[in-house]
């Protein structure tokens, strides 16, 4: 199935959905290397087993609906929502959740909608959402990088972790190997000015440098994704602006009370975000002009559920929130067709 | 005219029912389902209003005018919404309390108006009770069917609380289907309900389709005529 149709120019070659989708799963590599060297095993096993479990199920409903099981598995999208998801979900999330999370993302976001390409929401961003807010004590126990752990590379043992995430540990244990993110610490700081936090929480003084090397990580996949010409470079820069622009007002207004927006740029699932969620070619805006302004709501959303909202990250309603919003948002930013004077623009061709 | 009862019973329970069929009713279907009693409770109450509501609009039909019946329709609705309001205050205090604005907004449940427009105002009076009977029994059995998949999913229980409205012997009644459930928030928040009736409803017309084709597969096949097929919209 090709996933671009183009009349002239034409391409030699047209980019197959599968090719595009491999590419996405080697462009997620470093983040995922990232995200293991500084929290330990839980991200690949969350990945394995998640995968595991999407393109099974992926299989069991394309038979369900009649739909040639192998055409549509090979394709490999069932692989990059379970991934997604799996990443963006606590490494000792118990399999369960996992679980809960790969049957809404695969089961009711994409096939109860009509499967891939007629998703109206991000698959991976509707199966987090339900978990956060369904499993509030098991979605937010993030674990902590390793440097707070102690002296050199300590995290938790592959088989611990595996115990964890399929069997019970006490809950001693998790008290050693979780703890807070930076934006969780800095919502939840009480009446503490900006530097006060920072001198007082380890996780900010200390801990910070791991969320920073995995949203470098995060954004050298991303870098090679433009590279390759697999995502256009509208909605990530709109969304990075947008967050930057309102952070650095805030900050600059009330350095003690809102975060700088390096903070906002490299903690949290921000680059995660900008390179591999709202790039979803399905569920977000389609023309080049239109991403720039759903890149750019996600971004002014991020920030607003971030600063004033109830949860510490809110990418994923952000996501949600501008999904609902790219219908309308194509309606008005449709491009001027070649020998038109003017674009068509909303309902019925008429602004 | 003869009145078809059984058509009346099998429209008001499955073919045409209020929740399933004519999405009716839907912000006290939505809002209190997340169990089983409150899901019964409410169930209980709109058929009651529904009976009574449907056989006074019958009783009256002649004597109302025709440009004013809607505002005597929902004086009569909430006259019995009162009444029952008050009946649930008295005997299931509790179950008044849980279920709180959703019995007054019974008056608004497009549910017991429509019957009364579509069906009470033409009808004789017997036909009218049974339509209102077996529609507020339609509707109840899909509020249980749905409580009992939302609590079901959301604590891993089964009739909870069913004492609110059976009294205290019916505290026995819980049924733990799983023990040490961790919760599943989402199937207890309205989301959780616009879900499983999108499920419910799936489910429905999965029967119906099943239901058709073995009709078709047992009526005699049809005489091998050419007919002219229209191609053209």
């Amino acid at each position: 199935m090709s996933l671009i149709r183009m009349s002239s120019p034409h391409v030699y070659k047209a980019n197959s959905t599968a090719n595009v989708m491999r590419l996405v799963l080697l462009a997620t590599l470093p983040g995922i290397i990232a995200l293991t060297v500084f929290f330990g095993w839980g991200t690949l096993i969350q990945i394995a087993w998640a995968g595991l479990l999407a393109v099974t199920l992926e299989a069991a409903i394309l038979k369900l609906r009649k739909r040639p099981i192998g055409f549509y598995l090979r394709d490999g999208s069932a692989l990059v929502t379970a991934l997604l998801l799996a990443v963006a979900i606590p490494p000792f999330a118990p399999w369960w959740v996992t679980g809960v999370g790969v049957i809404v993302a695969i089961a009711i976001a994409k096939h109860l909608y009509g499967g891939l390409g007629q998703n109206p929401f991000n698959p991976a961003m509707v199966a987090y959402a339900l978990l956060l807010i369904s499993f509030p004590v098991e979605m937010t126990r993030w674990s902590a990088p390793f440097v707070l752990n102690g002296d050199g590379w300590q995290i938790a043992s592959f088989t611990d972790t595996l115990a964890a995430i399929f069997g019970s540990v006490e809950t001693v244990w998790y008290d050693s190997f979780t703890g807070a993110t930076p934006l969780d610490e800095l919502r939840h700081r009480g009446g503490l000015t900006n530097e006060e936090a920072w001198r007082q929480s380890r996780v900010l003084s200390e801990g910070i440098g791991a969320w920073h090397a995995v949203s470098a990580a995060w954004l050298m996949g991303g870098v090679f994704l433009l590279y390759r010409k697999i995502i256009t470079w509208h909605a990530p820069i709109s969304m990075l602006l947008a967050l930057a622009i309102c952070s650095a007002m805030f900050y600059g207004y009330d350095p003690d009370n809102y975060a700088g927006p390096f903070f906002h740029l490299s903690t949290g699932a921000t680059m995660l975000a900008a390179f591999f969620i709202i790039t979803d070619p399905v569920s977000s805006a389609t023309s080049n002009r239109g991403r720039i302004i759903f890149g750019a709501g996600i971004g002014v959303l991020i920030f607003i559920i971030r600063t004033w909202g109830n949860y510490p990250d809110g990418v994923a309603f952000a996501v949600l929130l501008m999904n609902l919003a790219a219908p309308f948002i194509d309606l008005y930013s449709q491009p001027r067709s070649y020998g038109h004077q003017k674009a068509n623009k909303g309902q019925g061709g008429k602004a | 005219m003869s009145v078809d009862y059984r058509k009346i019973t099998l429209d008001g329970l499955w073919h045409n029912n209020p929740a399933l069929v004519q999405l009716l009713g839907l912000c006290p279907l939505l809002a209190v389902t997340a169990s089983v009693v409150n899901a019964l409770g409410l169930g209980l109450a709109s058929t009651l209003v529904l009976v009574s509501s449907n056989l006074t609009v019958s009783l009256f039909r002649k004597l109302v005018p025709e440009t004013v019946r809607l505002p005597i329709f929902v004086m009569i609705i909430a006259s019995f919404v009162t009444a029952i309001e008050l009946v649930m205050q008295a005997l299931t205090y509790e179950l008044y309390l849980i279920l709180g604005i959703f019995i007054p907004l019974i008056v608004t449940n497009c549910a017991i108006m429509g019957r009364a427009d579509a069906f009470a105002v033409k009808n004789p009076v017997r036909a009218s009770v049974l339509d209102g009977l077996m529609m507020g029994i339609g509707f109840s059995l899909v509020l249980v069917v749905l409580g009992g998949m939302r609590e079901l999913l959301g604590t891993g229980a089964l009739f909870n609380n069913m004492h609110l409205l059976f009294g205290e012997a019916a505290r026995t009644w819980e049924l733990v289907i799983f023990t040490d459930y961790p919760g599943f928030l989402f199937a207890i928040l309205p989301p959780g309900a616009f879900v499983g009736l999108g499920l419910l409803i799936a489910l429905k017309n999965v029967f119906d389709a099943r239901a058709e084709r073995r009709r078709k597969a047992q009526a005699p096949a049809e005489p091998a005529v050419s007919k002219r097929v229209r191609v053209t919209g």
